[in-house]
């Protein structure tokens, strides 16, 4: 390796600022790694990571902000094209194989320049002799469909594939929660390639939920919050602990929330959802704000979605729903796109006016009326298409259809996302109200302020809860120190 | 044994099974088709729907259906039987230019996010026009060349048989075995994943609907090398077969999963099924509703084991 070329960064970028929308998901970020090194990138939901990791493999342009290449030449038009051609290569947190390919069709798709006669038998030959350098033993047949694989062995190819280096050399890997279907004897052999590699000059930039195996395998830990970079040293100078520390905001005062009255041992939950892998039995009681907090994609959504279940009909809807579904990504499974603000208000409710099979039309539009007012929708009319309005304001329209049913359980799936503080507001003050008049919410949320509004809160990690939070218990340290696995000593 | 009865071998092994259990009917109800002349006549229009079935399912790997294979193969078989034959550099530009038209309609369909069923649905009525155009009423005829290659007796094995063999291995060549079948595969299977890896999908889609119209023009060519003369409705009813010989060789409508030799041999099942309705003297009504029938039966069987197979794997 020359070492004029080690000490130039594989990546460089200064005073990264992109916006979605409202929200600010890199806000200032630095960011630089060199050859041979091994960063460590932690943070909470939102803190910027996977925006960051987008920007550096390309797939998101900066709004601001300086990409700097190893040549030393700064980038104006960095993409995915230039990224790869600088040998940066992902792993993404969910799948990203074609799953209907094996893995050796996959190594084509991953490197354009595999073609012409012989390009199986070469990509295989580079693809076994990876796997079984990084994971001896892997049993992989690397001419199978992904599809037939278990997780695990879907995740080392993946991972392999990502190491493998066709014309351009593989310069910077970033492995974005590699181990999460590892066990830990294969997370280890990882680990061990990690550092190899690195010794032969590779960069790596690890993320993962797991605080030890980041401080095992960095030579330096980057700890982002709010889209700033907000520590960055040597891993030597972090414990578990103040990696913790380093992650959360300064205690915020917790204003939303009230002083839970002390229930009566006797009170039945208004649900109940006992699962065998938790460590803590899931249960709500009425006039409650419970929170599903913890890490994004750890099991919060699953939950939700068997609740829902195991109240609604198999086949007919219930004539008295038990519980309102408020989605959270709205265009996939919230709002109707072409109809009025007022016809996705009233969907669930319809029944209600329905003379002959036909719709009383004037009720119709008192309720949504009523609603208007009630909930602040920023409309003129509410016979606008819903995507007239802002995100934050479908948003209203969907909690209006959610809470204009009788059903006493609101399940909320991370409704939030996306949302102007303003709105924010306005919806946390309508959901005390409800709660004080008996109905219970269920809320995911992969805001910290949003979970610290609740009464109480179940942490999630790796598809079970571990952790129940109630009161004053219910902060930010502590929702950190459970969702990445640590007590805070 | 486990690699026999892998979701990918039994994506081949239930429609061959299921051809080779109709041909066996058939054989049995009626003895004489075993012969040369028999085969022959039973599978010489499969031909063309084999090729209609083969740009069916190219569409479908890449997770979208085409509803104007038939009209575009009744235009193509236009063109054939009137510029083909009389001038047939301009019958050439025309087909080409049909074809591009083809790749065209893939690229609008990925960019403005259209549904290709739609676009598909709107195009199938100019196709239908265009063929109006071009001959009014039946007539036409083939061009000398395809007429010979179409009726030609080679030794031993016919026609029909060497051209759907040959049809398989060309189809199986290019989407199973090159390099670009891979990526367009792969666009069907994740298409976010191959835009990560910087392949540019817009191409491989408008290439993928350019390869579907140059083997829907090739299966018009043939269908008027048999017919020797065309008609604007020629062939409406291959939209519908089509699709159901993508399924029947074991394809699936999304995912990227599709089976060239699957396809042809589909293609080669729908027309054998209704020789075989013929043969049990079911009247032409009620042929549809049977073709239906075995269609369901075919796909009922293969949920059974996919679904069988699913419940072994989480064992």
């Amino acid at each position: 390796m020359d070492t004029n070329m080690s000490e130039r960064p594989v990546i460089e970028i200064t005073g990264a600022r992109k916006l979605f929308g409202a929200v600010k998901a890199l806000d200032g970020a630095d960011f630089a790694i060199a050859p041979g090194e091994c960063v460590g990138l932690v943070g909470h939901n939102g803190a910027g990571k996977s925006t960051l990791v987008n920007v550096i493999n390309g797939g998101l342009g900066l709004n601001e902000g300086q990409i700097t290449l190893s040549s030393g030449q700064v980038s104006s038009d960095f993409s995915i094209r230039v990224a790869r051609a600088q040998g940066i290569r992902c792993v993404f947190q969910e799948l990203s194989l074609c799953p209907n390919l094996s893995v050796v069709e996959n190594m084509r798709i991953a490197h354009s320049g595999l073609s012409g006669p012989g390009w199986r038998s070469q990509a295989r030959s580079m693809v076994d002799e990876l796997l079984d350098k990084i994971f001896p033993g892997h049993g992989i047949d690397s001419g199978r469909a992904v599809s037939e694989l278990s997780i695990a062995q879907r995740q080392m190819a993946e991972i392999a594939i990502a190491f493998s280096s066709h014309g351009a050399p593989t310069a910077l890997v970033i492995l974005d929660e590699p181990t999460s279907s590892l066990d830990a004897s294969r997370a280890e052999q990882l680990i061990a390639y990690v550092k190899t590699f690195n010794a032969a000059g590779g960069a790596v930039i690890f993320i993962s939920h797991i605080l030890g195996e980041v401080l095992d395998v960095s030579d330096r830990i980057v700890v982002m919050r709010d889209g700033k970079v907000v520590s960055d040293k040597p891993s030597s100078a972090f414990t578990v602990g103040s990696l913790v520390q380093a992650m959360g905001s300064v205690a915020a005062e917790s204003a939303g929330r009230r002083t839970v009255a002390k229930r009566a041992v006797s009170e039945a939950p208004v649900i109940a959802f006992p699962r065998e892998r938790d460590a803590v039995e899931f249960e709500a009681f009425k006039g409650e704000l419970v929170g599903l907090a913890g890490l994004s994609g750890h099991g919060q959504t699953q939950l939700i979605v068997d609740l829902f279940m195991s109240v609604s009909g198999d086949w007919w809807a219930r004539r008295e729903p038990v519980a309102a579904f408020v989605a959270g990504d709205r265009i996939v499974d919230g709002v109707f796109p072409i109809w009025s603000i007022l016809l996705n208000m009233t969907i669930a409710v319809l029944g209600r006016w329905q003379r002959f099979g036909l719709t009383d039309r004037a009720q119709e539009a008192e309720y949504g009326r009523t609603w208007h007012e009630k909930i602040g929708i920023r409309t003129p009319n509410l016979d606008h298409p819903i995507l007239s309005l802002s995100g934050g304001n479908q948003q209203k329209a969907l909690f209006a259809r959610a809470l204009g049913t009788s059903a006493p359980l609101v399940l909320m799936d991370d409704p939030m996302r996306g949302v102007d503080i303003g709105t924010k507001q306005d919806v946390y003050q309508m959901l005390r109200e409800e709660a004080d008049s008996g109905r219970t919410f269920i809320w995911y949320s992969t805001e910290m302020d949003e979970v610290c509004v609740c009464d109480r809160v179940y942490v999630f990690r790796e598809g079970r809860i571990v952790r129940e939070l109630e009161g004053d218990a219910v902060s930010e340290e502590n929702i950190l120190a459970a969702s990445f696995g640590e007590r805070v000593a | 044994m486990k690699t026999l009865f892998s979701a990918d071998s039994l994506r081949i092994l239930v429609p061959a099974f299921s051809l080779a259990a109709l041909l066996a009917a058939v054989f049995y109800l009626q003895p004489r088709t075993m012969s040369y002349m028999g085969l022959n006549l039973m599978f010489n229009l499969a031909v063309p729907i084999a090729l209609a079935t083969i740009a069916q399912m190219l569409i479908i790997a890449v997770n979208d259906l085409d509803l104007s294979i038939g009209a575009f193969v009744s235009f193509a078989a236009c063109v054939t039987a009137t510029f083909l034959e009389s001038d047939p550099l301009i019958g050439l530009i025309i087909l080409a230019a049909a074809v591009g038209v083809y790749a065209l309609m893939g690229v609008v369909i990925y960019l403005r996010n259209l549904p290709a069923i739609v676009v598909t649905l709107g195009m199938s009525f100019v196709w239908s026009g265009l063929a109006v155009l071009l001959l009014p009423s039946p007539g036409g005829s083939a061009p000398e060349w395809i007429r010979a290659i179409m009726t030609s007796r080679p030794p031993f094995v016919p026609m029909a048989i060497i051209a759907s063999v040959l049809i398989a291995i060309v189809a199986h060549l290019i989407v199973m075995r090159s390099s670009f079948g891979v990526v367009m595969r792969g666009v069907g299977g994740n298409s976010r994943s191959v835009e990560r890896a910087g392949w540019s999908v817009v191409k491989v889609r408008a290439m993928t609907y350019a390869l579907a119209g140059t083997f829907a023009v090739i299966a018009g060519i043939v269908l008027v090398g048999l017919t020797t003369a065309a008609d604007a409705n020629i062939a409406l009813r291959y939209t519908l077969l089509s699709i159901a010989g993508v399924i029947l060789g074991g394809g699936e409508f999304v995912g990227g999963r599709v089976s060239p030799i699957g396809a042809v041999i589909g293609a080669l099942t729908l027309t054998l099924a209704a020789s075989f309705l013929s043969f049990l003297q079911i009247s032409p009504d009620w042929q549809i509703g049977v073709q239906g029938a075995i269609l369901i039966i075919v796909l009922a069987i293969r949920l059974l084991l996919n679904r069988r197979e699913r419940r072994e794997k989480r064992a």
